[in-house]
């Protein structure tokens, strides 16, 4: 069988899985729905929160964009890890204790406002369907690289499978798939960072064997002119690496997919360590992706670089890939050679890099010659993490509106089976918005993915944390705060952007280059950081929050319920509040 | 309605803290102090041929933020029993309808 077969049969036996555990976890409750009846162990819940996490940017582009950017891709690597420690250390065990479905449950109870509320709803729905857009987006193009189908078609065969397990077992359905959607994506991952591995350097560890081909690829990227590939600060300046880290360490503790996944497990202590799986889970991927980086761009330069175009053409893995339109190899300076520069582009802006980045990951097992059925895993693997990514936003995006919005603002007295009826409805039209927008993106998806981590930097982070650890904070200052960080990041990405973003009004040129140095993906450490100033400052001008709030804090606090504390049922809770 | 207080809830919260801090300054100093502030002189050393500014930045702050995690479950665990607020399935209370 060939690499189109196998990957059928992959595509095929993984999907066919999906829907058996779809049909398994159905559920008959909004608890389930939400929460998944707040009966997952810690290990299965960090399994869960990595494929939730590990999107199809993380699988497919991130091993590229580290190839492309040497040590700076470490905003990456540091920064979608280093979240999950403000995660486990500030948030998770609170959160648990605390007890609800949603994000906006916490910041409006804590907030004792609808106001706050609503604030909340709308931050969370906007990051969700960014970010949403994109997994389908790249469900689509996997679909077609792989299998030759149209991206359209591609995007609708996710929306099917989404749908299918995402309405019937809610987030019941979401966590046992992910678990199987983990176990895919990181066997397809590793797999052939192992087998290149051992075919460089007879070391089938990755992280160990960059130890013998890093100094060489030093070598080869200096010999050939490129910039020195340790050598920090060439892409992005020394204030950028800093601020965006820190956007993305802080937007990771701060979207609501993951936060939600928090909410599930059977005790505090179970949501303590399900931190510790998670990001022990999704460790194994991130310190493997920067090894696929270091050795796809060594393979690439040594055996393509200053080799004459016509044969480094007739390679049957770039022939493939020629084709697919993500290489598009070209004698920039007419010498009849491939240059170092025109493989991966230079400062000089003529010289575009003939390699799209996403080829790393996808074309790697080609490159190493791995046998069919491995590379026709890697699809499996991709279309793996952007399903399961995709479906944990689209239960935030239904409690968003059917939780917060119909059962505790519109509906409140609504029956369960209602709320669940009502959830049910709209995690279906969420998917068929996501599904819109995978098909027909706005222009500026791709360059909104700064949007998601920097609004969730700056609007959930801050009030989180200070509902937790500050009683005095209060609502005035939450609402505030939010509104200010939310504000000012929206407009500031929106005028570095402006080109991408608003190019249907022929806007050309942006309205400013940068914040004093920080590029857009930063801004968000200042949306932040102006968040917690309002806040604190506020929270002091306003009176304090009344004693029950005070009372709620104090008990998110002990992980075993406080004698005399008024215990929470979500069966029969709700909207009380 | 007021929480009674059945163990010192100060005393714990305080430790907690303690605890949290102590781990966070570690987070600071691994991850945006070595692996991007003092990157450069890092990689004056190398360890197995990759500079060490290099590897921190790619591989080794990673590995300390895994091992911080493991840290706070173990340290909390120890301090919930030490206090007597760990959970047991007479104190834990979750749904239930769905299994």
């Amino acid at each position: 069988m060939g690499i189109q077969e196998w990957t059928y049969v992959m595509v095929g036996l993984t999907f066919a899985l999906y829907i058996g555990i779809a049909i398994l976890t159905r559920v008959k409750s909004t608890a389930g729905f939400y929460v998944a009846g707040q009966g997952v162990g810690a290990l299965a819940n960090g399994m869960a929160t990595a494929a939730d996490w590990m999107s199809a940017a993380s699988f497919i582009s991130m091993a590229g964009l580290i190839a492309f950017m040497g040590y700076d891709g470490a905003i990456y690597l540091m920064g979608w890890t280093g979240g999950y420690v403000l995660l486990a250390l500030l948030l998770a065990p609170f959160l648990r204790k605390f007890g609800k479905y949603t994000v906006p449950d916490f910041v409006g109870d804590r907030y004792y406002s609808r106001t706050a509320r609503v604030v909340a709803v709308i931050a969370a729905i906007f990051i969700s369907f960014t970010y949403v857009a994109g997994q389908m987006r790249g469900v689509g193009i996997v679909f077609s690289r792989f299998l030759g189908v149209s991206i359209e078609l591609g995007v609708v065969l996710g929306m099917i499978i989404v749908a299918f397990y995402a309405v019937m077992g809610g987030m019941k359905g979401v966590t046992y798939t992910q678990m199987a959607q983990y176990l895919v994506l990181i066997f397809a991952y590793l797999a052939p960072a192992i087998a290149i591995a051992f075919l460089l350097t007879n070391n089938p560890l990755p992280q160990a064997a960059i130890g013998d081909i890093l100094p060489k690829l030093n070598q080869i990227t200096v010999d050939l002119g490129l910039t020195n590939y340790a050598a920090p600060f060439t892409e992005l300046s020394f204030i950028n690496v800093l601020f965006i880290t820190v956007a993305l360490m802080v937007g990771t503790a701060g979207l609501p997919h993951v936060i939600v996944r928090f909410y599930t497990t059977k005790t505090v202590k179970a949501a303590r360590w399900s931190t510790f799986w998670a990001l022990l889970f999704i460790a194994i991927l991130y310190t493997t992706a920067p090894t696929i980086a270091i050795f796809a761009k060594y393979v690439i330069l040594d055996t393509l670089a200053n080799r004459p175009v016509a044969e480094v053409q007739a390679i049957p893995w770039v022939q493939n890939w020629t084709q697919t339109g993500l290489i598009t190899l070209k004698d920039v300076n007419g010498d009849g050679l491939v240059q170092a520069a025109e493989l991966f582009g230079s400062k000089t802006p003529e010289i575009k890099a003939a390699i799209d980045r996403d080829i790393i990951v996808l074309a790697t097992p080609e490159i190493a010659r791995l046998a069919p059925w491995l590379i026709a895993l890697v699809a499996a693997g991709g279309l793996a993490a952007a399903l399961s990514t995709a479906s944990g936003l689209l239960i935030v995006i239904s409690s968003a509106i059917a939780h917060d919005i119909y059962g505790h603002l519109i509906n409140p007295t609504a029956p369960d089976e209602k709320r669940l009826l009502v959830g049910r409805i709209t995690t279906f039209l969420a998917v068929m918005v996501a599904g819109f927008f995978g098909i027909y993106p706005p222009g500026f998806v791709a360059e909104v993915v700064a949007f998601a981590f920097g609004l969730a930097a700056a609007s959930f982070f801050p009030v989180i944390i200070l509902g937790i650890f500050w009683k005095r904070a209060t609502k005035q200052g939450a609402i505030l705060g939010m509104l200010t960080g939310l504000v000012f990041t929206a407009v500031t990405i929106g005028m570095i952007r402006a080109p991408q973003i608003f190019a249907f009004l022929g806007v050309t040129q942006p309205i400013i280059p940068d914040f004093f140095g920080i590029n857009a993906q930063g801004v968000g450490t200042v949306g932040m950081m102006l968040n917690f100033l309002v806040m604190w400052i506020v929270s002091l001008m306003t009176p304090p929050p009344p004693q029950e709030v005070q009372d709620m804090v104090e008990r998110i606090r002990y992980p075993r319920l406080l004698e005399g504390a008024q215990a929470f049922n979500p069966t029969q809770d709700p909207a009380t509040v | 309605m007021t929480v009674r207080h059945t163990f010192d809830q100060v005393k714990y919260w305080r430790r907690t803290v303690r605890r949290i801090l102590l781990l966070l300054s570690v987070w600071f100093l691994v991850g945006p102090v070595m692996s991007i502030i003092f990157v450069e002189q890092l990689n004056q050393f190398s360890i197995g041929g990759i500079p060490f500014g290099f590897w921190m930045g790619q591989q080794g702050s990673i590995y300390v933020f895994v091992l911080l995690i493991l840290l706070n479950c173990i340290l909390a665990d120890r301090l919930d029993r030490e206090f007597d607020v760990h959970e047991t399935p007479e104190t834990t209370r979750h749904v239930v309808s769905d299994h």
